[in-house]
């Protein structure tokens, strides 16, 4: 299963007029990782699929909050 | 040719008269990676590109429009009854001045929408790639504008439009798939 999420870490200088923000993430949804969809993968009930965008849970990409838990910035 | 069902793709909800988030929301309606954009990106392209493929950019271009639609109607419903001073406080004066509280085609820095947004090469793998970076923009664009609003209802819908692209991107990735595909290779299990 593969992280909605992935993390890096800017480089801070201490000339940085802002408070740094010390881990910056951007979104990786599934489609990146499927390849050709394969047949036959579990669909949501019509009503959910409605809510979720997409029949497919293995297509389903909650936003702002994914699979992991958002790094806050402490 | 089409035809027309008169509802949403999805229901749209607005629970706050919020002339700003309009402003930003316009990205979307008439922007380089809006939904009119990829709607006349996608059935433009159609004609050139492999039978194969066809059906697919003909099946997103129409949803594309079903989504400037619903575009449209947040639009419309976060400056419906807005004042020309709401608007000005919104930093809208420049729309107002020009088109009173009517929705145009222009992104949210105001400049009116191009088709120098899109592009047909007529190299069906260079029409793909653009498509699918075109959907993996419009996502990011989905993204930020979902952190500039604190309307739960409005980012419901958007949500949904966003898990759109995110299909849609995967679609057209399966297309380049169809079409690397080696089809006079033996194939040797």
């Amino acid at each position: 299963m593969h992280t909605e999420y992935k993390y890096w870490y800017p480089y801070i200088s201490p000339l940085d007029p802002c408070p740094p923000i010390k881990v910056k993430s951007y979104n990786t949804p599934p489609n990146l990782y499927l390849g050709f969809q394969p047949p036959s993968l579990p669909q949501f009930q019509p009503r959910e699929a409605l809510f979720h965008g997409t029949l497919w849970p293995a297509l389903f990409s909650p936003y702002p909050n994914g699979r992991e838990d958002e790094v806050t910035n402490e | 040719m089409w035809y027309y069902e008169k509802k949403l793709e999805y229901p749209v909800k607005v629970s706050t008269c919020n002339p700003t988030l309009a402003k930003y929301l316009i990205e979307q309606y008439g922007g380089a990676d809006g939904e009119l954009s990829a709607a006349l990106r996608y059935l433009n392209q159609r004609y050139s590109i492999p039978d194969k493929v066809i059906g697919l950019l003909t099946d997103i271009g129409t949803e594309e429009f079903a989504h400037l639609e619903m575009i449209a109607t947040m639009v419309y419903k976060l400056t419906k009854d807005a004042t020309p001073e709401m608007m000005k406080e919104a930093g809208l004066a420049p729309h107002y001045a020009n088109h009173d509280n009517a929705l145009f085609y222009h992104n949210a820095a105001g400049n009116p929408w191009t088709a120098t947004y899109i592009q047909a090469k007529g190299d069906p793998i260079a029409d793909l790639y653009e498509d699918i970076a075109a959907e993996e923009k419009a996502r990011a664009t989905y993204q930020w504008i979902i952190n500039l609003s604190d309307d739960s209802d409005l980012n419901d819908g958007l949500k949904f439009l966003r898990e759109r692209e995110v299909v849609h991107s995967q679609r057209f990735r399966e297309a380049v798939e169809i079409l690397k595909e080696e089809k006079d290779k033996q194939i040797y299990f």
